[in-house]
């Protein structure tokens, strides 16, 4: 199957990823660790712009920037350097952002992402390294502000700044693209997602392969391709309406999600760039085997090792891989010893499934819990052990709990603090599969009540075995296997 | 050649405001001082590589090690525009 791309979209995107797990700023030695202090406490002259002060960069930066190009098979730069951008606004305390231009650190890298019609290849122009502003607070709304709070805390944190070729055929490749980049920066450890303001992307969008478009401020991971399916239908409106699109910047109002014509100023972008005087350019390409030999195993490699391994499926394969922490926890608990299909199942299916369906995202592994926080409030956090999820894969690959009651565990395990093991809560809520004599007890006797439906089966009506299975489970409480019960009823009924 | 137009686009993106008169007279500067460059460019240059730098020194790095920051009253000891500690300043266009 090909993808005909019916509306001829073409999408790009231009994202700026925070090296927050970086100890310090990219020029002087603030801490990054900033997002609960108060504001204003986390600068010094250099990253407040004072007169007189001078940057000198973070070596981890260089590494990281480096590790990032190598991961995204790109060309790393024989010799690079920083630009100024200068520009006016009141969270770019020096007049200017120090960036790169025309040397970029990586360029010519790709990504691989699973598109609409099987593997697809996203070209990456470049990669480049820069300081990330302030950050300005409106007083009231943003149309009726007052006037704007500014706190210094952010600015001069690391950005590494990635531009895609514009290769995304529809929104949903655009979103896979983000949550694979997203996993290959978790697995390089150079970048925490869950942490406010770590992603931030802009996307440019065109339809018919006509003019696009630049949509910013997408500063939610979900909010990508929200943003650009309004888009793409506002485009092709314009169009069916026999009007043209014309090029603009829109912003993008997550709160209503659409996307809003800004009111630029006539003037043409003129940041009259040019070299860094303060900085001495860099020729680091002698860094790199030493930097290529730290590269974790990235997302794909992992993912056919997996399947090799542990002789998983590739769907199951997949998801494990979809997050380092999640990969690390299941094979944590792998090494115990537990049969890996099953540990696959209730880790990538239902653990990963309820956590889904509870909006909570795996946040941190230490080797012994795997903690998840909640997306939208980071006050409900909770996390569940290796010797947990081993106990419960256990229990259910010796046959004394049901598939039903493993849920029930894993579910009370999210949404309780208490620190109890499934065996604990299995026995506590009373769901040890039943005995099988009592088991049989619940199948004579459902057989002996239920002639009509016994009947209807025997005369080959299959749904009314169902209705009989349902009984069974009726009587047991839910604590019976079902594929027991059935196999029971049709060895009593048939032979 | 530098216009009146160029001297008002460069005075609008250093946010300063220009008079009539000062156009006219920075307008003029300023060609002066491009055409003394315009002497420069008479030279050969095609063979030689640009120097950014004269000292021909790479690789100026530092480790990543936190330091001490500034007190948040010593950060905005300059400034009277201040609200819960953070710098005040006008709405933005």
């Amino acid at each position: 199957m090909v993808y005909e791309n019916p509306d001829g979209v073409r999408i790009g995107l231009e994202i700026h990823i925070q090296l927050n797990k970086l100890k310090t700023k990219m020029f002087c030695g603030c801490s990054t660790d900033y997002h609960n202090a108060a504001p204003n406490t986390h600068t010094c002259p250099v990253c407040l712009g004072l007169p007189g002060a001078l940057p000198v960069l973070n070596k981890k930066v260089v590494e990281a920037a480096i590790k990032v190009g190598l991961a995204l098979e790109g060309e790393i730069a024989e010799e690079t350097q920083f630009h100024r951008k200068n520009y006016f606004y009141p969270d770019l305390p020096k007049g200017y952002q120090i960036t790169q231009y025309d040397f970029p650190i990586v360029s010519n890298g790709k990504i691989v992402i699973e598109g609409e019609d099987g593997e697809h290849t996203v070209g990456i122009t470049r990669a480049h390294m820069e300081e990330d502003p302030g950050k300005l607070v409106h007083i009231g709304s943003i149309e009726k502000s007052k006037g704007v709070l500014i706190d210094y805390n952010r600015s001069g944190v690391t950005l590494i700044e990635t531009v895609t070729e514009p290769d995304m055929r529809s929104p949903k490749e655009a979103r896979r693209f983000l949550d694979k980049f997203r996993n290959i920066l978790e697995y390089l450890d150079v970048f925490d997602g869950n942490l406010e303001g770590a992603m931030r992307v802009d996307a440019n969008v065109s339809v018919h392969w006509g003019t696009r478009v630049e949509v910013k401020n997408i500063s939610s991971h979900k909010g990508v391709e929200r943003a650009l399916l309004y888009e793409i239908m506002r485009q092709k409106n314009v169009i069916r309406r026999g009007g043209k699109v014309s090029q603009e910047t829109r912003h993008f109002d997550e709160g209503r999600g659409v996307t809003l014509s800004m009111r630029t100023k006539e003037e043409a972008e003129d940041y009259r760039y040019f070299r860094e005087p303060d900085l001495m350019p860099m020729r680091i390409t002698d860094w790199i085997p030493a930097i290529k030999e730290t590269l974790p195993e990235l997302p794909d490699a992992k993912r056919a090792r997996f399947i090799e391994q542990y002789g998983i499926t590739d769907m199951h394969a997949k998801s494990l891989t979809s997050k380092i922490m999640l990969a690390d926890f299941y094979e944590g608990v792998c090494a115990k010893g537990v049969d890996p299909k099953i540990a696959a199942t209730w880790t990538a299916d239902v653990f990963l499934g309820e956590l889904n369906y509870r909006d909570l995202a795996i946040s941190s592994y230490d080797g012994e819990k795997i903690g998840f926080i909640h997306a939208k409030d980071p006050r409900i956090k909770n996390s569940i052990k290796v010797s947990d999820m081993v106990e419960l894969v256990n229990l259910f690959a010796e046959g004394k709990i049901s598939d039903r009651a493993a849920v029930e565990v894993i579910r009370t395990m999210l949404d309780t603090a208490e620190e109890k093991t499934p065996f604990q809560i299995i026995e506590e809520k009373g769901l040890f599969k039943a005995e099988d004599d009592l088991v049989t007890k619940a199948v004579a006797e459902t057989i002996a009540e239920n002639e009509a439906a016994v009947q209807d089966y025997l005369g080959g009506t299959e749904k009314s075995l169902n209705f009989l299975v349902g009984q069974v489970m009726k009587k047991t409480k839910g604590t019976a296997d079902a594929k027991t019960a059935r196999d029971l009823i049709i060895k009593e009924l048939k032979g | 050649m530098i216009t009146k137009e160029d001297v008002e686009h460069i005075g609008w993106l250093a946010r300063i405001e220009i008079s009539e008169q000062e156009t006219v007279e920075y307008m003029e500067k300023l060609n002066s001082v491009l055409g003394y460059f315009g002497q420069l460019d008479e030279l050969p240059t095609e063979d030689v590589a640009p120097t950014y730098h004269v000292a021909e020194i790479y690789n100026v790095f530092r480790e990543d090690v936190v330091e001490e920051c500034l007190p948040q009253e010593v950060v905005l000891a300059n400034t009277e525009h201040k609200q819960d500690g953070a710098f005040r300043v006008p709405k933005i266009g």
